[in-house]
């Protein structure tokens, strides 16, 4: 059940410059799968909008989140300390079907502030015993998550400056080491998504690519976050869907992006 | 202790309400928040077919507020009635659809195809600023107003709210204009129109370039319009801009608002509109208010 609720920071720390680690305890972990996100509330009263934040891990009883510093919300929320509360809204979105990647190999792509929910997914992956090979898009080498990757399944490294690993994108790095599976997951910026989309179509790969817009209710109410879609959409009956809702993980075949 | 209060005959158990567009059809809030405490539920503005809206970013935060652009997507009436009117029926609150249209006969359609359902009222959206032709002209216009109200109550067999625009010189006049018209009742205030721009990409933040600005930045604006308003007709004010807490409804209803609709705080707390009630309660228990109809108007 999605709901509004307070929340305990038990840990949170800067794991990179301008990427923060936040670990919560919260009775909504139980609920979350991978490619979910939730809502943090800034609690400055001139910020009145949660903001959503992917889930990078999950137990029974804590989720954690990692995120960057991009604006004055995130950068309020960097300040929050261990045992402080924060409220959250949650959880939110669709997250990825496991059941549809059984039996399949799968290249699960992240770049940038889109590696932290490849994680969460790479853990419930190995715990399916789905194939998995992790691919980490970074802009140089200041690297976060990596080691954790690697305890979790075969993993590369991109960064478009050369100083780690492949010099380029998630894409250079599949090539350039040969990479095959039958299906890609990817978050990352908009042209990464957009390059992968290409790439599934054209290797004839499935592709479960997980978008970003502006929220305002995180809910499904206000219709602000939508992506055009190939066909009508069940919910909206025009060529757009709710990403909070019906996202923010979709087959890359049924969004126009 | 009486919370009660009627509009144009319809009976709202207190006077509560979520504002239009925020609050889905109710049916996405319905697991947070319990819609039988509502004295009423606003709809999202529903059009005689489906809209696809603006394209993105439709929303943006601004300090203590946000902009939207939404450009009134909506399925159309007849998904509207078939799924969430449906859905509505279950709980015990009243039904106000919020109407939107490109021209007059666009609205008469909807609210045609609405007078043998169950909906307890029309609230008519002839004040958004987001969708090009047509619907802010309804309502910047004092003649256009008085037409299109008229037009719309030859044809409803429900009362009628004109949701006003605050984006005009005299919000009086406007008010007039639709009591004038033969309203029921007017709503205000609609979004004022707002503009961000991202100084770093030297970019509008929104597709759309402008949008309706909401939230608790907002008030003082709408309470003023509001106690204009309701000074200057006879016919109940439904207040709403900026509202996030009981005591917030309070300066509304204290103005001249006979009800209040809770709209962007339903985004920061699902809950809001319960804290509310809750809040007006508490607030006539220690004035010893007997009747919350004694608080509307009364400020001096
Ligand atoms: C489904 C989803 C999952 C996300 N997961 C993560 C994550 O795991 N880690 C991470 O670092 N970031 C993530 N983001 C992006 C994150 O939400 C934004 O960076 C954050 O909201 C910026 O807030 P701010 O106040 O610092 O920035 P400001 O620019 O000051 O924010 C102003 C407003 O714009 C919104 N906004 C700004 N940038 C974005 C953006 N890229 N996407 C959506 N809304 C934005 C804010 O929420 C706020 O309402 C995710 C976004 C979405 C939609
Ligand atoms: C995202 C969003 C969508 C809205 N959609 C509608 C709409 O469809 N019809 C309408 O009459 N008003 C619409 N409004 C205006 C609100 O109903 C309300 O008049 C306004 O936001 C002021 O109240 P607030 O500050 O409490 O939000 C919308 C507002 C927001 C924020
Ligand atoms: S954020 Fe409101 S519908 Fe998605």
């Amino acid at each position: 059940m999605k709901r509004k609720t307070e929340a305990l920071i038990k840990e949170h720390k800067e794991i990179s410059e301008g990427i923060f680690s936040l670990v919560l305890e919260t009775e909504l972990a139980k609920e979350a799968c991978p490619g979910q996100f939730a809502g943090v509330y800034p609690k400055d009263g001139s910020r009145i909008l949660m903001r959503p934040i992917s889930i990078c891990d999950a137990d029974e009883s804590s989720l954690r989140m990692v995120y960057r510093v991009a604006g004055g919300g995130t950068k309020e929320i960097s300040g929050y300390k261990s045992g402080e509360t924060v409220e959250i809204l949650g959880m939110l979105g669709n997250g990825y079907d496991l059941e549809a990647l059984k039996g399949k190999r799968v290249l699960s792509l992240g770049g940038g502030i889109g590696i932290p929910p490849m994680l969460y997914l790479a853990k419930a992956l190995k715990m399916a015993g789905i194939e998995n090979t992790a691919v980490l898009g970074y802009a140089d080498n200041k690297t976060f998550l990596k080691e954790e990757f690697e305890e979790q399944c075969g993993t590369y490294v991109a960064s478009m400056d050369g100083s780690a690993g492949t010099k380029g994108t998630v894409l250079d790095a599949i090539k350039e080491n040969g990479l095959e599976a039958e299906v890609i997951c990817a978050c990352g910026p908009m042209p990464m998504l957009k390059a992968v989309k290409e790439y599934a179509q054209e290797k004839g790969m499935e592709a479960y690519i997980s978008l970003e817009e502006r929220m305002a209710c995180g809910v499904g109410a206000c219709l602000g976050c939508v992506t055009k879609t190939v066909k009508k959409d069940e919910h909206t009956h025009v060529n757009n869907t709710r990403i909070c809702v019906e996202g923010p993980v979709f087959d890359a075949k049924e969004v126009c992006i | 202790m009486k919370l009660s209060v009627n509009i144009a005959g319809v009976e709202l158990k207190n006077p509560v309400m979520t504002a239009s567009g925020t609050f889905g059809s109710g049916m996405e809030y319905a697991e947070m928040a319990d819609l039988n405490r509502l004295g009423a539920i606003v709809t999202k503005g529903v059009a005689n077919v489906a809209w696809e809206g603006n394209p993105t970013p439709r929303v943006a935060e601004v300090y203590g507020g946000m902009l939207n652009a939404i450009g009134l997507q909506n399925p159309g009436v007849d998904v509207f009635m078939e799924r969430d009117l449906k859905f509505l029926e279950a709980y015990d609150t009243k039904v106000i659809v919020n109407v939107c249209g490109h021209t007059v006969e666009e609205y008469c359609e909807v609210v045609e195809k609405l007078n043998d359902t169950k909906v307890s009222m029309y609230e008519i959206n002839v004040s958004c600023p987001n969708v090009k032709a047509g619907a802010l002209a309804f309502g910047q216009d004092a003649g256009v107003l008085e037409a299109t109200t008229k037009a719309i109550k030859a044809v409803a067999k429900k009362p009628v709210i004109m949701k006003l625009s605050p984006n005009v010189t005299s919000i009086k006049d406007m008010a007039l204009a639709a009591e004038a018209g033969g309203a029921d009742a007017i709503s205000l205030i609609n979004t004022l129109i707002g503009m961000k721009i991202d100084i770093n990409r030297k970019k509008f933040v929104l597709a759309n370039r402008t949008g309706g600005f909401s939230g608790p930045a907002v008030k003082p604006v709408a309470v003023r319009m509001v106690y204009e308003a309701s000074h200057a007709v006879k016919i109940p004010v439904i207040g709403m801009g900026g509202i996030s807490n009981a005591e917030d409804a309070l300066e509304f209803i204290l103005a001249g608002a006979t009800a209040v609709s809770v709209g962007t705080a339903n985004f920061t707390d699902p809950e809001a509109s319960m804290k509310v009630i809750d809040g007006i309660e508490a607030y006539m228990v220690k004035y010893g208010t007997e009747d919350i109809r004694s608080l509307i108007g009364a400020v001096s």
